[in-house]
């Protein structure tokens, strides 16, 4: 007798196993590919599943030369992105020149109590070759007890020949649940890809 | 009709689905060093996987005071000399309590073929070692250039020892896909450790 099914499919075409099975510790939930896109947004996914949340950048590419990569939050399902947060941020950089080098915090980038858009990269280029990648990981966003932290580090060459390594911090100041995310540029459109997982 | 058996065992105790979303990182490759000059990877860095994740497990040298380093290919492995700019910051702190450090300090590249350091003052005690990871994102890229961020942790290897933190980033200047990756001292060999290649799943 032929075997033709087990649970939802062709056994060589299952395409999910139960939770209990064990798998890696990174779970990718969700890919999306910018491609002149005004902002990327994850709206589903980001419940109780998991405890943290990774969103790794590949290659994020701007419209717009000179510009900063940002993100924010929702609780709404992604009615709104204005969640308030408090934040930190510093950089190293050294020129492509060898003219400068510097470990600073910059307070221009960093946020206290405020809505807007957190930066994680700034000053990334539009060349052809310009880029931002890291990650950014968000710590348990369905909690209703506590405010939601998130760490960032990425690293790009920048619109003006400078490598710099970008690392930001903070908190999202809510007790609501945070059930989606939005990624987007300063100014401008940009490409790239941005895939969220989910850590075990 | 029980359902026993598919591929290799009993169904409630199958190995592999290869279609079906698993975790990541996955395990590519482990590379252990033993009295070994350098330890390259010169297989399996493509397409494949968009981000690539090396992790350093106590990597001993032979010689004290020596930097452990790497460097990155395009011509599969004939020559690690890409060009590379790239940032430096320790974290130290000493065993003793007497200090600690933060700040900027040049074990960075500007446009240079040289390896870049990734651990510095490396030391051979029986117990010293740098222990720590590695992220290379989208080698293959054939458009822009290759962004990696590295933190490892190390004894230095001076009286009294500290504990260093090193913080590195930067990125190959090429557009020519990345193919090889190569680690070794800055002088003699690898003695001992483990370095391991994972692909995050794309």
């Amino acid at each position: 007798m032929a075997l033709i099914s087990v649970s939802n499919n062709a056994l060589q075409n299952i395409t999910v196993i139960p939770a209990s099975v064990a798998s890696g510790a990174l779970v990718l939930l969700s890919t999306q590919t910018a491609s002149s896109s005004a902002s990327i947004s994850f709206t589903s996914g980001i419940d109780s599943t998991y405890d943290s949340y990774v969103f790794k950048f590949i290659d994020i590419n701007p419209a717009t030369d000179n510009v900063d990569f940002t993100f924010n939050g929702s609780t709404d399902g992604g009615s709104n992105y204005n969640i308030t947060k408090t934040t930190t941020f510093f950089n190293a950089y050294h020129d492509e020149a060898d003219t400068g080098t510097a470990l600073t915090y910059q307070g221009g980038n960093d946020q206290a109590q405020s809505t807007a858009f957190t930066i994680i990269a700034t000053a990334v280029g539009n060349g052809a070759d310009e880029s931002v990648s890291g990650t950014t990981q968000l710590f348990n966003p369905s909690s209703s007890v506590f405010v939601k932290h998130f760490i960032s580090n990425v690293t790009k060459n920048s619109y003006n020949d400078y490598c710099i390594n970008d690392y930001s911090a903070g908190y999202f100041n809510t007790t609501s649940a945070i059930d989606a995310v939005q990624f987007k540029m300063s100014s401008g459109n940009f490409d790239g890809i941005i895939k969220m997982y989910g850590v075990k | 009709m029980p359902l026993l058996y598919h591929n290799n065992n009993s169904i409630s105790n199958v190995t592999s689905f290869a279609q079906v979303p698993s975790g990541s990182p996955v395990l590519l490759s482990t590379a252990t060093a033993s009295g070994s000059a350098s330890i390259s990877f010169t297989s399996g860095i493509d397409s494949t996987y968009d981000s690539y994740v090396f992790k350093f497990i106590n990597i001993h040298p032979a010689t004290d005071n020596v930097s452990f380093t790497f460097n990155m290919s395009t011509d599969g492995g004939s020559n690690y000399n890409v060009v590379k700019t790239t940032t430096s910051f320790p974290a130290n702190h000493e065993e003793n309590d007497g200090a600690y450090n933060f700040g900027y300090q040049d074990f960075d590249l500007a446009q240079s073929t040289s390896y870049q350091i990734l651990a510095r003052l490396v030391g051979t005690e029986t117990d010293d070692n740098v222990s720590g990871s590695m992220t290379l994102f989208n080698p293959s890229s054939t458009t822009f250039v290759k962004h990696f961020i590295s933190t490892t942790n190390n004894v230095l290897s001076i009286s009294p020892p500290y504990s260093e933190e090193m913080f590195i980033a930067g990125y190959g200047n090429t557009t020519s896909a990345i193919n090889a990756i190569r680690f070794q001292m800055s002088s003699g060999n690898i003695d001992a450790g483990t370095i391991k290649m994972y692909g995050i799943k794309a």
